[in-house]
């Protein structure tokens, strides 16, 4: 089943069906990447530009291996360096991307909606790589994908995540996905972040609940996920000091022994080892948190190729 | 008229094409003078069924084994942006290193060669064979690009607004070979 869009905004309105559009055609493209040869032809021609306006490391070069893995040309800009610097508008830069030729432009941003309104401006296909607090659909599709490759099926499942619920577009992205996938998602984390009816907002069918105490909501977890803790946020006092942040919150061998047996461990990246996840579990038996990366690359081939062939 | 349920003219039965399989298999075999370095490779979805059912008539008479896999040729298309939807992908299975190997592709259908032709590039992202050979159920006609048959079930002339069906019993609960109209061909071209 093709994908009928044109743009990757968001996954807020994915259908199952869209969700499993994506993740299948994730599986052709990680048969690609343990070829001896790890490239096909299938976007020869085409060009990508990837515009970050905030700093990434795994998700641009994510980005970049996958276009280079589907033959493309991928262009990387940054914001420093780039005529943003001198004063031009988000609008006119898109305008200037386009008429360079781009087929793809794909966009992290600190405000939420710059995708959107690139989508407006450009005649050409958006990916959202991060926008602000609001989303980034790319890691929550790689992050089913993770998940789906281990349990085989994410209807059921129960899922935590763990942390500044607040300020992660990647919980957000991540709720959706799995919640409308049939897992029950669990959110736990200190209440100044995590707001007690803040998993209605997101998803009105009572597939995501708020349980602050840690220990409770991982009891007989089949996936726990740790999201990062942005110690800017300290400043504001949102957040409690670190030590009691990782004594409450933190996923420990101990914690981790409470969830099931065959738990998997995901983090979104960059971790804060011995605050929001120990190191022994970290590179533990149960962590998947390299997969992620890995997998990471599949499911963004996968995305490109769905939006860039077929007559949308 | 529908394109499944058993409608459309038939033309091979199910003991024609269990025969006419039967017959390639010993085709193969005899140009290739043995079956020790063979590896079926299908195209899907039918491909790699027809792969298998090939090798087990060479093993029946031959007493050998011949690997069987299956290349997916979604990505290697030259119609990924003419073509109105994306087509589904299939899996990838190579099942033994190919680099001078006797490799011969199984498809169920040479039209215009295009498919073939993706698969000889996807195929050789793999290896490189000592040799490339096609083996076809129905060849109809309508080439399109400098690609013939080695082993062909079947000679078909069609119009252009047909299609054939190679109807296998694991895809489409029977075993036949129909040739159908296809309506969206036959409508645009009375309309």
């Amino acid at each position: 089943m093709p994908l009928h869009r044109r743009h990757l905004i968001d996954v807020a309105d994915f259908s199952r069906d869209e969700f499993d559009t994506v993740l299948d055609t994730a599986v052709s493209m990680r048969e690609v990447l343990d070829r001896p040869i790890r490239r096909v032809p299938t976007l020869r021609g085409k060009s990508i530009v990837n515009m970050f306006f905030e700093p990434s490391t795994r998700t641009r070069v994510s980005f970049e291996l996958a276009g280079k893995s589907l033959s493309a040309d991928v262009v990387n800009v940054a914001a420093s360096g780039s005529s943003v610097e001198k004063g031009e508008s988000l609008v006119d830069t898109f305008h200037t991307i386009q008429a360079l030729g781009a087929d793809m432009v794909i966009i992290r941003h600190a405000c939420a909606g710059v995708p959107d309104l690139a989508a407006r401006h450009l005649d050409c296909g958006v990916v959202n790589a991060g926008d602000g607090l609001r989303g980034h659909p790319s890691q929550a599709l790689l992050d089913l994908f993770t998940v789906r490759e281990h349990a085989g099926d994410l209807e059921g499942l129960k899922m935590v995540i763990v942390g500044d619920m607040l300020h992660s577009r990647v919980a957000r992205s991540d709720i959706w996905a799995f919640a409308r996938m049939g897992a029950h998602v669990y959110l736990s984390g200190p209440p100044t972040v995590l707001p007690p009816d803040f998993g209605d907002l997101l998803n009105g069918d009572g597939m995501v609940r708020v349980e602050y105490d840690l220990d409770r909501a991982i009891e007989g977890a089949d996936v726990v996920m740790a999201l990062r803790i942005q110690k800017e946020r300290m400043a504001g006092g949102l957040l409690p000091d670190l030590r009691e942040y990782a004594r409450r919150w933190g996923i420990t061998p101990d914690r981790l022994g409470r969830a099931d047996r065959q738990v998997l461990l995901m983090h979104p990246g960059p971790m804060n080892q011995g605050i929001e996840i120990s190191s022994d579990v970290a590179y533990g038996e149960q962590s998947v948190i390299t997969e992620q990366v890995t997998n990471g690359v599949a499911v963004r081939m996968a995305i490109l190729y769905l939006l860039l062939t077929g007559a949308h | 008229m529908a394109a499944n349920g058993g409608v459309g003219r038939l033309v091979m039965s199910a003991d024609d094409l269990r025969r006419t399989l039967t017959r390639m298999a010993h085709e193969i075999v005899e140009r290739n003078r043995g079956a020790t370095n063979l590896v079926f490779v299908g195209v899907p979805r039918p491909g790699p069924i027809l792969a298998r059912r090939l090798a087990e008539a060479v093993a029946s008479f031959e007493n050998v084994n011949v690997p069987t896999g299956a290349v997916d040729i979604s990505l290697y298309r030259d119609d990924l942006v003419s073509r109105a939807a994306t087509p589904a992908m299939h899996p990838t299975d190579i099942p033994v290193d190919v680099t001078d190997r006797d490799v011969v592709l199984v498809d169920d259908v040479l039209h215009t060669g295009r498919s073939a032709r993706a698969a000889l590039d996807a195929l050789t992202d793999f290896g490189r064979p000592r040799s490339i050979q096609l083996a076809v159920v129905v060849d109809r006609g309508h080439r399109e690009l400098p690609i013939r048959a080695d082993y062909a079930g079947k000679n078909i002339p069609t119009a252009l607004y047909e299609n054939v069906e190679v109807r296998l019993d694991e895809l489409d609960g029977e075993d036949a070979v129909r040739v159908v109209a296809r309506p969206e061909v036959a409508n645009a071209a009375a309309s």
